[in-house]
């Protein structure tokens, strides 16, 4: 069965979706997705969209559940590479997404990221130290 | 219609052409609502000599009055380059319209003074009315198309020219509005921001507003849906050039700008975006 591939990049999960999305491929994302999440707890959900030239509400909602459920078990989600046409789609159908952080590349959601697991470290003075390290 | 081969149109048209081109030309300067200059008048004269002979040609060949049949097409050529050339200088429509209906008066008295029989002259006048309405209507309609033309050619235009984004600096971007925002403006707008935000992987779009006239729910909506698009691919938006007028009528229509970072000035905006970038601006010390 065809399936979009997880990775684990330096703490964060890298999801990269280069097929076109239909429902069942997106239901199966979410699935897995979440099952990793628990599994290696990483502090970051990286989704790399820059392939998708086409979205519909289904694909949108599921994005946005995504996200929300990433969230849910303590993992930022960064969506990253959204094409103008998907984005104005988006809009258009009234979903502009609140809630999910965005980045123009994945770059960026990276930094993003590392931003965000940084000042947690600051804020929790018993945060571990080699992880401060790593996000430096 | 009654058989075209007695019309006596074509005889009369061509007999008496000096007098009817005299009197035609006297009864459009009588009618024109502004004054017409020599030049003016040179040019109606050779406009008005030459579309007495092409009706004269399409008359020859039998008078039947469908404008729409071969026999017409020099006539009708010559009115879409008529009315094409008078929409382009500026004349209304009536001035248009009365080149043709003009001619009916100078035609009538020389059909009169030329046809005894009054059943025949009834028959002359009623074909020679339908022809002139038709070839009136028929040059309206050119006149208007043209106009159309004009019309939709400059909303191309200025769509064109009223969106530019410009990159202010490393990572911003900046989109001066100017003019009223519709619909069909702000899809162009969002396209053309959206992908230079790609383009250029700027973080930051500053829309400045400066130039737009009013600001209603409409033109507000159509706002945020772009902000809103640019947000969704990574890049956030500030709204400048808020003018008093437009803060206010904002507040009163109860529009919810506050999920947007606004600023008065494109000056206060860039100075923001630059401290998101973490770029700052120092005076250099002078006298070093």
């Amino acid at each position: 069965m065809e399936r979009i591939p997880i990775l684990s990049v330096s703490g964060f999960l890298l999801v990269s979706i280069q097929v076109d999305m239909h429902d069942r491929l997106a239901l199966t994302l979410q699935d897995d997705l979440t099952e990793q999440i628990v599994a290696r707890g990483p502090r970051g959900v990286l989704i790399d969209i820059s392939a998708l030239e086409m979205v519909d509400s289904f694909i949108g909602r599921m994005l946005s559940n995504i996200a929300n459920m990433a969230k849910l078990l303590d993992a930022e989600t960064v969506v990253v590479g959204m094409q103008p046409s998907v984005a104005i789609t988006l809009v258009e159908l009234g979903m502009p997404m609140r809630g999910i952080r965005t980045a123009l590349d994945l770059e960026k959601g990276l930094a993003v990221l590392r931003s965000i697991a940084h000042s947690e470290n600051q804020n929790d003075p018993h945060g571990e130290e080699d992880d401060a390290g790593s996000v430096l | 219609m009654p058989s075209s081969s007695k019309s006596r149109l074509p005889e009369i048209l061509k007999s008496h052409e000096t007098d009817l081109l005299q009197e035609w030309i006297e009864s459009q300067k009588k009618s024109a609502s502004r004054k017409i200059s020599a030049a003016d008048e040179k040019l109606l004269l050779s406009q008005s000599r030459e579309f007495l002979s092409f009706l004269r040609q399409a008359a020859q060949t039998g008078v039947d009055v469908d404008i729409e049949s071969p026999t017409w097409s020099a006539v009708r050529d010559f009115l879409v380059a008529l009315a094409g050339s008078r929409a382009k200088g500026g004349f209304t429509s009536t001035e248009t319209a009365v080149f043709i209906l003009s001619l009916k008066e100078p035609l009538f008295n020389k059909l009169r003074t030329n046809i005894q029989d009054p059943a025949a002259l009834a028959q002359e006048f009623w074909t020679a009315t339908l022809a002139l309405d038709r070839l009136g209507l028929f040059t309206m309609e050119a006149y208007q198309r043209t106009r159309e033309e004009v019309i939709s050619r400059q909303q191309k235009e200025l769509l064109e020219l009223s969106t530019p984004v410009v990159r202010l600096w490393e990572n911003i971007l900046a989109l001066p509005l100017i003019g009223t925002l519709d619909s069909s403006r702000t899809q162009v707008v969002m396209q053309n921001l959206l992908e230079a935000i790609v383009s250029t992987r700027s973080d930051i779009a500053i829309i400045d507003i400066t130039g737009v006239p009013t600001v209603d729910t409409l033109v507000a909506q159509h706002l945020l849906k772009t902000v809103a698009a640019a947000r969704l691919m990574g890049a956030d938006c500030i709204i400048s050039g808020i003018r008093p007028q437009i803060a206010q009528t904002i507040i009163h229509l109860g529009v919810d700008l506050s999920a947007v970072t606004t600023k008065a000035t494109m000056a206060d905006a860039f100075q923001l975006a630059l401290k998101r970038t973490g770029a700052t601006i120092t005076k250099a010390v002078a006298g070093k």
